[in-house]
């Protein structure tokens, strides 16, 4: 039996995987070929999509990008059997974007059936829960603690303390919750994982109760992932079906519930507080700290709030090992960093590293440059509220600590191009404006700061008082970094710092 | 306690309840605070204020204004002073260059959206947003005015009372949260993100339109003008204040009345008062114009018969001419032919002397008071199985009541301050069993369910109340050690073998209350075992055939699970007026002399005659409804009715009436022309609470001064009135003040002995019993012994009411009350609360409604066995088929004429919560009302005529 694999995951999708994986079905049947067509996860390399992969005995072999309209000629040249030139890219697993890569939380994305738990035991998966099932919450929290693991929302915030936090907090009930309000311009492996790999994030959530005394978890989705959407509420009745989420977990006779729950498109909720409001059913808005979550988190109960990266990652440091784990990466940022390229680059898509690569590295290795050809001017790495770096400073190494010294952030590894037609002023307006429409609206710094913040750069670009205007916009810089209450107000004045610092000609500097 | 008048200090965050201490530095100061106070509030109890704008200490801390920010040795930042606890060691710095810079800054861009027209606005000096710009120095706003703003916000002017101009809004949320955690509504929200915010009461519609109750909590919430009570729009901002207790139900909120000169700007729930914590609700917070009412009567008034003109006369006259009727119809008719109604909305002190008028100086004891129509079965009942005619607790104990069983009560309308107490702890998870006919509010509201909504049949407590009793008893969930120690064996092992027979099992009760066995046992397991569990009650237990028997039930159920004597538990019955308590603590029972004690006893008459100096007829007399058998009879023919409108509220309109055209003397003495001064000779006129002092006793035996805040408009405030027509009718009773009633009460009344106005100064309130035990008074009864030594189950057998549905009258009438209404609604008729209730309406259920071919707002008639009237419909599912309801606020209704003369056996209480009736389609007013409406007009005529001298004082 012949067997093609062809992906189901959002991006994919967008660009014709339905309709090639229906066209190869079509000349499949015309011309009484029997074969079998798996829809994968994508394996992140979105510039080739549609990749469509054959099994053959030396392994998978690649053609892409496909489009539907390329299935005849291909069905012509014998790809079902590996065979012909035609969009040929070789063996799946030599193509250099994926084979120079580091991938622990993308290992499986694009070769299983996301929905297969089969496929997923087959390729290592649960066999982290099986450890953890044998250890006390303790050792648990020890692990990940040992594993020197970082939160991969943005903040990294060690996880195994927080977790160490929930442990030692009393209470009748606590919580898991999955981060997955994945809202960052230019991000998507959050997106990827779920629809490529639901069962990491499931496993990695389970071991999170196992090891903190939660019974109850909830992934919060952005409501802008419908796929995902489709494919964790498939997974989690799978999971539910095989023993390994409910009353029983693995025979174990531990508890764990999961659920998922839908966002309602607001940026702001992916801030953790926010989240956890919107989760109880209240409109989104920050909660100061203190208390913490772990302490007073959902419902008013002690609760572990982590990313999807996060809570993935979990499944493979049990499953291989906190040393494994360490061993990856350079100085206190350990581990792997599935980057994401978007933007003005040629070769879009996930580039999972471990830390102490460089930027340039990631955009020329990788990336080949622009999409448009011109050069890079400026990059923004960490979202909306990340720094942007001039392209004088792309040998900076890809680390927390490395960013953290040059006033950027790497964040959740978001990285957003720019060529050299980009208008600084405006990206730095951008950031302003981004806060207008997005602050939940509770502390004056955002709510009120970001739209004054707008108007002072159109007084910049006009010319008006341009002197007073700038000190007056660096005060205000520093009025929302200081006094807002949460990362949206107090982040926001990184992209326009970094583009006056960097760029400041065009602010008639 | 007149004050010049001062926002009260507001130490930002509310008071940790820690007993851990927790010293740290602020300023250079060494300040010692309870673990969990905030940094702020660790600040303002030294004295030191940090600038702040989104905290207040009523509302849990939010830290969104980012005034408060200091500087924190060891700390990275700023941190909010508000949300940061205070810790052991912490070095604060509250003023730095860097967080002045900060602060001055954000005030920068809350101004640069905000109007420059403090001079005119109508907070202009009582306006946080201004002070705290003053705190913060700031001089410019570099942004200018030209920006994006919301300064052409429209104002919603849809309340009556107050102002929501959100060009002034600050976005602080303090309204929000208030109306969540303080009232509980959850009308307000913020609608939109980021610079769009804004407060939306519900989904962006006006307040009026929205779930609003219009307690006042946001406006008193606001730090800006956004939020203005139009009174202050109106009058400006006051110079004085007093501090006094409300003079609507029996929660007793205390207020600050706060004052120009003698006019009221506004009432201001107190912070510091214990019963309401600086809550209030839209009576006693707003409808307060019926003080200054034009309807109000300033002159006494006299005449021959109630078909001549009222003529006004000088109190003396008006004295002399009463005293001289009276006492022509005791030397004709004899001494027990006169008697008086004391009010139940009247100080303590002036029902003391209208009891004592009676006693001492009409020589008998017709003194009854309005709680014979309410409360009184709750008085027999408590004392009985307690030993006390009182509730056990204070409001303030619901916070630590894990099962609350609300029956009969509906405390969102009548209530409504102890019901956000209620709502708060329901919403941190505490249990709610509902026992009512009607879905009221409670079953479902915003955060709050009730686990178990028992619609019993109106009439059928009693067989409900021994069925919950039944079950504890059958599964052994009583509290076996209370009873063992606490109650009486005996008694209980009668009761014990009473209730253990089968006939009260829920499942033979089913087809007599109408609710499901199952419920009932699953209700009385979680009250049982559910924690601490209370029992709150209202008329819907005490106005029935039967109420002093579901009193005790009542008080049965509490004592067989053990919850009582601590706080959390208790029985708690609901007053419905401001001092019925008190009414009934100062002997205005025709039986009891004050403190509950029979007027038979030679001992207690001993002890009043000596202090007196009169002697007292031992035998009791005449209650309400006996005082109108006999003026029918012929026997009655003297009544001084202090401040209670009989006409309109007793039971049986037609049977009242008839009484009181009987009357050869009706003194009435009130704030209005009321339904019952229409049959009167001689008309006192009344003084509000506001212009008087004294004393209000509430649901939970608190006393609280009432102060003066303006002069008597009559001249006389009720109690001197009193004293007035005592000395025309020769008798010696002459007080200065009311302080010095009180010291007399407190020398005769065991339960009273250590209260005096100087103590109540000192103290606020005090809950009585104050004595030599209980110097500072008593929060909770029965801590280690019951009042009468051990507990007393009584034997409660259920008795069908007479009053049943049958072919000719197939529904149950069932009576209550609405929120924006009190009582007979003289006082809130005559307020803009009117926009919320305009008229008296049948509530009937869709099949009811469908089967009569009535629709929503069609005229119903409504005729029972004694009368009929008429009332506009609203189909409605809140309540059950063949169950109707309505409210009694407007004597036009006629709810009375229907309602009969079946009352509670042991009390007379009426049973105005079951009358059979039925229902018809109709076009035309009925008859009763149709007279109704020409005798007040003949009436309103006869009044017109006397004061057509007298210039009309506008409205307040």
């Amino acid at each position: 039996m012949i067997t093609i694999y062809v992906p189901r995951d959002t991006t994919a999708c967008a660009l014709g995987a339905d309709a090639v994986a229906d066209a190869i079905s079509a000349q499949a049947a015309q011309r009484d070929i029997s074969l079998q067509i798996i829809r994968t996860g994508s394996r992140g390399l979105f510039w080739l999509e549609t990749l469509v992969e054959v099994a053959t005995d030396q392994g998978r072999r690649a053609f892409g990008p496909v489009e539907a309209s390329d299935v005849g000629a291909l069905f012509d040249a014998g790809f079902y059997e590996g065979k012909g030139d035609k969009l040929a890219l070789g063996l799946s697993e030599e193509i250099p974007y994926l084979k120079n890569q580091q991938r622990l939380n993308f290992a499986r994305a694009g070769i299983v059936d996301p929905l297969s738990i089969d496929d997923y035991k087959s390729q290592g998966g649960y066999a982290g829960l099986s450890r953890a099932l044998a250890m006390q919450p303790q050792a648990i929290v020890d692990e990940v603690k040992e594993s020197g693991l970082r939160g991969r929302g943005g903040a990294a915030f060690p996880a195994g303390i927080k977790w160490q936090t929930v442990l030692d907090t009393p209470a009748a009930q606590k919580y898991i919750v999955c981060n997955a309000d994945e809202g960052d311009s230019g991000t998507f492996a959050d997106r990827l994982l779920m629809e490529a790999d639901p069962y990491q994030l499931i496993e990695g959530m389970t071991i999170a109760g196992l090891g903190t005394g939660a019974t109850q978890g909830y992934i919060y989705l952005r409501s802008e992932y419908p796929k995902a959407f489709s494919v964790l509420k498939t997974a989690l009745a799978n999971a539910y079906a095989a023993g390994y989420l409910g009353s029983n977990v693995a025979g174990s006779g531990k508890h764990f519930d999961l659920e998922v729950r839908l966002g309602a498109g607001a940026y702001i909720c992916g801030e953790e507080t926010s989240l956890l409001d919107s989760l109880e059913g209240k409109r989104g808005m920050v909660r100061a700290k203190p208390p913490l979550p772990a302490i007073v988190g959902l419902f008013g109960q002690p609760t572990v709030i982590n990313n999807v990266l996060t809570l993935a990652t979990i499944s493979s440091i049990f499953e291989k090992g906190a040393a494994h784990y360490k061993s990856l990466g350079v100085g206190r940022s350990i581990g792997t960093l599935p980057m994401q390229l978007a933007g003005n680059i040629k070769r879009g898509g996930i580039v999972e590293l471990a830390f102490g690569s460089t930027l340039r590295s990631l955009l020329e290795d990788f990336g080949a440059g622009t999409a448009s050809g011109k050069p890079i001017k400026a990059v923004q790495v960490g979202g909306p509220l990340g720094a942007y770096l001039p392209a004088s400073a792309l040998d900076i190494s890809l680390d927390y600590e490395s960013f953290a010294a040059a006033s950027a952030m790497l964040g959740h590894g978001g990285v957003v191009v720019f060529d050299d037609s980009v208008d600084m002023l405006e990206q730095a307006r951008f950031a302003m404006e981004f806060c207008v429409v997005e602050s939940c609206g509770k502390c004056t710094p955002c709510r009120v700061g970001s739209t004054r913040g707008v108007e002072v750069l159109d007084k910049i670009r006009a010319g008006e008082q341009r002197d007073d205007n700038l000190i007056l916009l660096e005060e205000l810089c520093e009025t929302m970094e200081y006094g807002s209450l949460c990362a949206m107000g107090g982040l926001t004045p990184f992209p326009v710092r970094s583009a006056i610092k960097h760029f400041p000609e065009e602010f008639g500097g | 306690m007149l004050q010049y008048y001062e926002p009260e200090k507001d130490y930002g965050t509310p008071p940790s309840l820690s007993t851990e201490t927790v010293t740290l530095n602020i300023d250079g100061v060494d300040i010692d605070v309870p673990e969990g106070t905030s940094v702020m509030r660790a600040a303002a109890e030294a004295g030191i204020k940090v600038p702040k704008l989104c905290a207040t200490d009523s509302l849990e801390v939010f830290g969104s204004c980012r005034m408060c920010m200091v500087e924190i040795e060891g700390r990275k930042g700023y941190p909010a002073s508000c949300t940061t606890p205070a810790e052991n060691g912490m070095v604060v710095n509250t003023q730095t260059d860097k967080v002045a810079k900060l602060r001055r800054n954000v005030m920068e861009l809350y101004i640069s959206d905000h109007p420059l027209d403090c001079l005119t606005c109508p907070t202009n000096g009582n306006c946080e947003l201004q002070d705290t710009a003053g705190e913060v120095g700031l001089r410019d706003v570099r942004y200018g005015y030209a920006g994006n703003n919301h300064l052409d916000a429209e104002k919603d002017e849809s309340n009556p009372y107050f102002t929501f101009d959100p060009s002034k809004c600050i976005v602080c949320s303090r309204c929000v949260r208030a109306c969540e955690e303080t009232q509980g509504t959850f009308a307000l929200t913020i609608d939109g993100r980021g610079f769009e915010s804004k407060v939306s009461p519900g989904q962006n519609e006006d307040f009026m339109d929205s779930e609003c109750v219009s307690c006042g909590a946001c406006v008193a919430a606001c730090p800006t003008a956004t939020l203005t009570e139009n009174t202050i729009i109106k009058l400006g901002q006051p110079e004085h204040s007093v501090i006094t207790t409300c003079a609507y139900c029996g929660v007793g909120c205390a207020f600050k009345a706060e004052m120009r000169g003698n006019t009221v700007v506004n009432m201001t729930p107190w912070k510091d008062g214990k019963a309401n914590e600086g809550h209030a609700c839209v009576k006693g917070r707003f409808a307060f114009g019926y003080a200054t009412h034009q309807d109000r009567i300033t002159s006494p008034m006299v005449r021959d018969n109630i078909e001549d003109e009222w003529r006004e006369v000088s109190w003396d006259e008006a004295f002399a001419f009463a005293a001289k009727r009276l006492r022509g119809i005791q030397e004709k008719y004899g001494n027990n032919s006169i008697g008086a109604i004391s009010s139940s909305r009247c100080t303590n002190e002036e029902v003391w002397l209208v009891q004592k008028l009676v006693r001492a100086g009409f020589g008998n004891n017709n003194i009854d008071t309005c709680a014979r129509v309410c409360h009184s079965p709750t008085g027999y009942g408590l004392k009985t199985t307690l030993g006390e005619s009182a509730g056990t607790q204070s409001f303030a104990s619901v916070a630590q009541t894990d099962v609350v069983m609300v029956m009969g009560s509906n405390p969102t309308d009548a209530h409504p301050v102890f019901a956000s107490r209620l709502k708060r702890r329901l919403r941190e998870g505490a249990k709610l069993i509902v026992v009512d006919p009607r879905k009221i509010e409670l079953v479902a509201a915003p955060h709050v369910k009730a686990d178990h909504h028992l619609q019993v049949r109106p009439g059928t407590n009693v067989a409900f109340i021994n069925a919950m009793a039944h079950v504890i008893i059958d599964e052994g969930l009583e509290a076996k050690d209370f009873i063992a120690e606490r109650c009486e064996t005996p008694a209980f092992e009668q009761w014990r073998a009473f209730i253990s027979d089968a006939k009260h099992s829920p499942e033979a009760t089913e087809s007599i209350t109408g609710i499901a066995a199952a419920d009932i046992r699953s209700a009385a397991r979680l009250f049982a075992t559910g924690g601490n569990a209370a029992i709150y009650y209202g008329l819907g237990v005490t106005e029935h055939s039967q109420g002093s028997t579901t009193v005790m039930g009542v008080a049965n159920l509490a004592m067989l699970t053990g919850n009582i004597g601590r706080e959390g538990v208790g029985v708690n019955p609901m007053r419905g007026q401001n001092n019925v308590q008190g009414s009934c603590d100062m002997g205005s029972f025709p039986h009891e002399l004050p403190g509950y004690r029979h007027i038979s006893d030679a001992s207690t008459r001993a002890l009043f005659e000596n202090d007196w100096n009169v002697s007292l007829d031992p035998e009791p007399g005449l209650r309400i409804p006996n005082m109108f058998d006999a003026a029918i009879d012929g026997e009655f023919k003297g009544l001084y009715c202090h401040g209670e409108d009989i006409a309109q509220s007793d039971p049986n309109t037609h049977h009242v009436e008839a009484a009181l055209s009987s009357l050869e003397c009706l003194v009435v003495q009130d704030l209005f022309l009321n339904e019952t001064a229409k049959f009167a000779h001689v008309f006192l006129p009344g003084s509000s609470f506001l212009e008087k002092d004294g004393t209000f006793t509430n649901a939970e035996r608190r006393i609280s001064p009432v102060r003066q805040a303006m002069p008597p408009k009559a001249g006389l405030a009720d109690w001197e009135a009193t004293m007035g027509l005592a000395k025309a009718l020769g008798v010696d009773m002459h007080y200065d003040h009311p302080s010095e009633i009180m010291d007399e009460i407190a020398r005769l009344t065991p339960t009273f002995t250590n209260v005096s106005f100087d103590k109540l100064d000192a103290a606020g309130s005090i809950q009585w019993p104050c004595n030599e035990e209980t110097p500072d008074g008593t929060p909770t009864m029965h801590i280690n012994e019951f009042v009468r030594g051990k507990g007393f189950f009584a034997v409660t057998e259920y008795v069908p009411t007479d009053e049943r549905a049958n072919r000719k009258f197939p529904l149950l009438l069932t009576t209550g009350r609405i929120l924006s209404q009190y009582n007979v609604g003289a006082q809130t008729r005559r307020t803009e609360n009117n926009q919320w209730h305009s008229e008296d309406i049948l509530e009937l259920h869709p099949h009811d409604a469908e089967e009569r071919g009535i629709k929503d707002g069609d005229w119903a008639g409504i005729k029972s066995r004694v009368g009929d009237t008429v009332l506009r419909a609203k189909v409605s599912e809140n309540i059950q088929p063949g169950v109707v309801y309505t409210t009694f606020h407007f004597p036009e209704s006629g709810a009375n004429v229907i309602t009969t003369d079946n009352s509670d056996w042991a009390t007379n209480c009426p049973e105005y919560k079951v009358t059979a009736v039925e229902i018809s389609k109709v076009t035309a007013p009925s008859a009763w009302q149709e007279r109704q409406q020409a005798f007040n007009e003949q009436q309103q005529g006869l009044l017109k005529k006397a004061r057509k001298h007298e210039t009309t004082s506008p409205a307040g």
